[in-house]
């Protein structure tokens, strides 16, 4: 018998049953919730009057429109006001517990899933929201999915779904100084384009993958959907039960040692094949930034800026962020830089902006804002003295949720504006209407937050 | 959600590829509770300046009646935001026209009488041509023969689409009831598992 794929094993273990000529219903371990995607769904059930089948599977935070400021004070926006209220009254009425705004664990649904040991191997998990990608660092299938899908996994714990195609990203090797996770993956997405992916549920492999902590492989899969693909995921290994352990809702004693023995066989086996199968060497990847208006208009930060070349989308690309076709994005002026978001705003993520603006200020011109994963990511960053230095360098610590990534909130970058981003999506007007986002790594942000302008971070590492 | 007819119609055509979630619906357009009045805000940054006043260049502004969305490959790419599909459909489309749609979007698009027609690159080329040649040409877009051609020529594509979705959309039925329906499947697959 020919071997089969860790995206097969996990998914064919969550089929209920096939609809002839159509999709399958997959079973969905843990749902996710927030509250911009899901009032709809909750006046959904309402109306069919079906109650919501498993409410303790379902975990709810308050994120994608929260003040990163003054979380202790009534929410000033009204409508944001209404969707968070509307949320807290959802779930109380629907038994759904809610990680919300004062509660310990809020934060990001991204990070406090991880974090809290919510997320785990083999499971089904998915969420209204297309980077829920990112929890397929653990080996689970995770996706995003819209509102009325929602609405399924709320009244009967499943979803109709047609299987992806399967995937493999190899990446192989040593990475050179200054790069890291969030470079492997703009990197891929720059080769691949962001329709490389669609149809297609990827999973990441190589040497390179595997010498990523839990947080770098979340950064990695994070992204999986800006190349089209319904997800990414990573075959479990010790660093994975070493980040899980003890976790409040990870197994415990003896049912941890059981769910060991089952998660140990969550690998693809040696003679399996994907659809698909493209290989990187790590060797090839520099720092990367992005410099136009989708996530893979990416180039090496030293790279010179491509040519439109009559393609129509790297043309508008090219005049809205006002860049000069092959000429250089080094030395390029910028105003604002923004570390946060599902993609990086975890303490590993913020221990790395300290280590380089320890000691040094922000460039004038900056306006450096940091916005914490969660509350734990938070106060484990008090607890450092993270706090302290990013505070010494001009960097203004905010509460959690998601921020300038999507500017929902009232953390927007201005009309025709730079910003050097950490978050995942650079489309036109993503950070605020007329913004120019730039996408980079933690150390590519901090060091344009130094220098206030895009800097080539391998400067700064003697 | 409501049954999908036979659609005859003018297109808008947007020939733009790699259109995503976010310029289909801003982030801060999305604060609603309900499902309605997306469509308002529908391409907002493309269709109107800061200041509301109207952007007289973008196809949208200059096509009115028209119940089929043209667009370049990889239209929906982005975020899961249904509200997309919701602005789409609430702003009078019936049809969306591409030769690549993002998965997510895709969809969501059929879970809400929104018909993605999946055509190939030569095809939508010709189909672009058709509406340069002359706004005013129009398509027919059958669903029952997964046909869609252009009127008054013997231009045509069949394309593809899931047969029970297929079913769902001519019938205006939707996977939640279905889902319901098997409920006992459900329940039955839950003590399995646990077992």
């Amino acid at each position: 018998m020919k071997g089969i794929t860790l995206f097969d094993k996990i998914w064919d273990a969550h089929i209920v049953e096939e609809v002839k000529d159509g999709p399958q219903i997959l079973y969905i371990d843990r749902h996710l919730i927030h509250e911009v995607t899901s009032p709809q769904a909750f006046t959904g059930i309402e109306k069919r009057g079906v109650p919501l089948f498993r409410p303790q599977q379902t975990i709810a935070t308050a994120d994608h429109n929260v003040p990163t400021k003054n979380q202790h004070l009534p929410i000033q926006d009204a409508l944001s006001k209404t969707q968070v209220d509307a949320l807290i009254d959802n779930c109380k009425n629907h038994g759904v517990e809610l990680y919300g705004l004062g509660h310990p664990n809020q934060g990001i649904v991204h990070v406090i899933g991880p974090e809290l040991g919510i997320t785990q191997p083999g499971m089904t998990m998915v969420c209204g929201d297309s980077h829920t990608s990112t929890h397929g660092a653990f080996g689970c299938i995770a996706f995003g999915i819209g509102t009325s899908e929602v609405e399924q996994v709320f009244s009967t714990q499943c979803i109709l779904q047609t299987k992806p195609k399967t995937m493999r990203i190899n990446v192989d090797g040593q990475l050179s100084a200054g790069v890291g996770a969030k470079d492997i993956i703009l990197y891929i997405i720059s080769k691949i384009s962001t329709s490389g992916g669609t149809g297609y549920f990827v999973e990441f492999a190589g040497s390179t993958i595997k010498d990523l902590s839990m947080e770098g492989r979340m950064t990695v899969c994070n992204m999986s959907i800006e190349m089209g693909a319904r997800g990414g995921m990573i075959a479990p290994d010790e660093k994975t039960y070493a980040y899980m352990k003890g976790r409040p809702a990870a197994p415990k004693n003896e049912d941890w040692d059981s769910k060991l023995a089952f998660w140990q066989t969550l690998f693809t086996d040696a003679d399996a094949e994907f659809d698909k199968e493209i290989s990187f060497a790590a060797s090839e990847i520099g720092p990367m930034i992005t410099y136009g208006t989708n996530p893979a208009m990416g180039i090496a930060v030293d790279e010179a800026l491509p040519k439109a070349d009559g393609d129509k989308s790297v043309a508008k690309a090219l005049d809205y962020m006002q860049f000069d076709a092959g000429k250089s994005i080094l030395g390029k002026e910028v105003d604002f830089v923004f570390i946060g978001s599902c993609t990086n705003s975890r303490i590993e993520d913020l221990r790395e902006v300290a280590e380089i603006v320890k000691g040094r200020k922000k460039a004038d011109n900056i306006t450096a804002w940091i916005v914490p994963g969660s509350k734990h990511v938070q106060e484990q960053a008090q607890q450092e003295g993270i706090d302290k230095i990013l505070e010494e360098a001009g960097f203004e610590l905010r509460e959690p949720g998601c921020s300038a990534c999507l500017a929902m909130n009232e953390d927007k970058i201005p009309a025709g504006k730079y910003c050097v981003s950490t978050s995942n999506r650079n489309f036109e007007g993503r950070q605020g209407p007329g913004s120019r986002t730039l996408l980079a790594s933690p150390a590519t942000a901090a060091v344009a937050a130094i220098t206030g302008r895009i800097t080539d971070v391998r400067e700064f590492l003697n | 959600m409501e049954a999908f007819k036979t659609i005859i119609s003018k297109a808008a055509p947007l020939t733009l590829e790699n259109v995503d979630t976010d310029q289909v619906i801003p982030a801060r357009f999305l604060k609603s509770t309900t499902r309605d009045g997306f469509g308002e805000n529908l391409f907002r940054d493309w269709r109107f300046n800061a200041d509301g006043s109207v952007k007289e260049d973008f196809i949208l502004n200059k096509v009115s009646d028209a119940t089929i969305l043209l667009a370049g490959k990889n239209f929906g790419c982005g975020s899961s935001r249904e509200h997309a599909a919701w602005a789409i459909h609430d702003y009078g489309f019936k049809v969306v026209v591409s030769s690549f749609f993002a998965d997510i979007f895709k969809n969501n698009a059929l879970n809400n009488g929104l018909l993605p027609v999946q055509v190939s690159d030569e095809f939508l080329k010709t189909l672009f041509e058709a509406i340069e040649q002359n706004p005013e040409t129009k398509f027919k877009v059958n669903l029952e023969t997964q046909l869609i051609n252009i009127e008054g020529t013997d231009k045509s594509e069949t394309y593809a689409i899931n047969p029970y979705k297929k079913h769902c959309m001519i019938n205006g039925l939707d996977d939640i009831d279905f889902l319901i329906s098997k409920m006992k499947s459900i329940e039955k697959f839950e003590q399995k598992a646990t077992a």
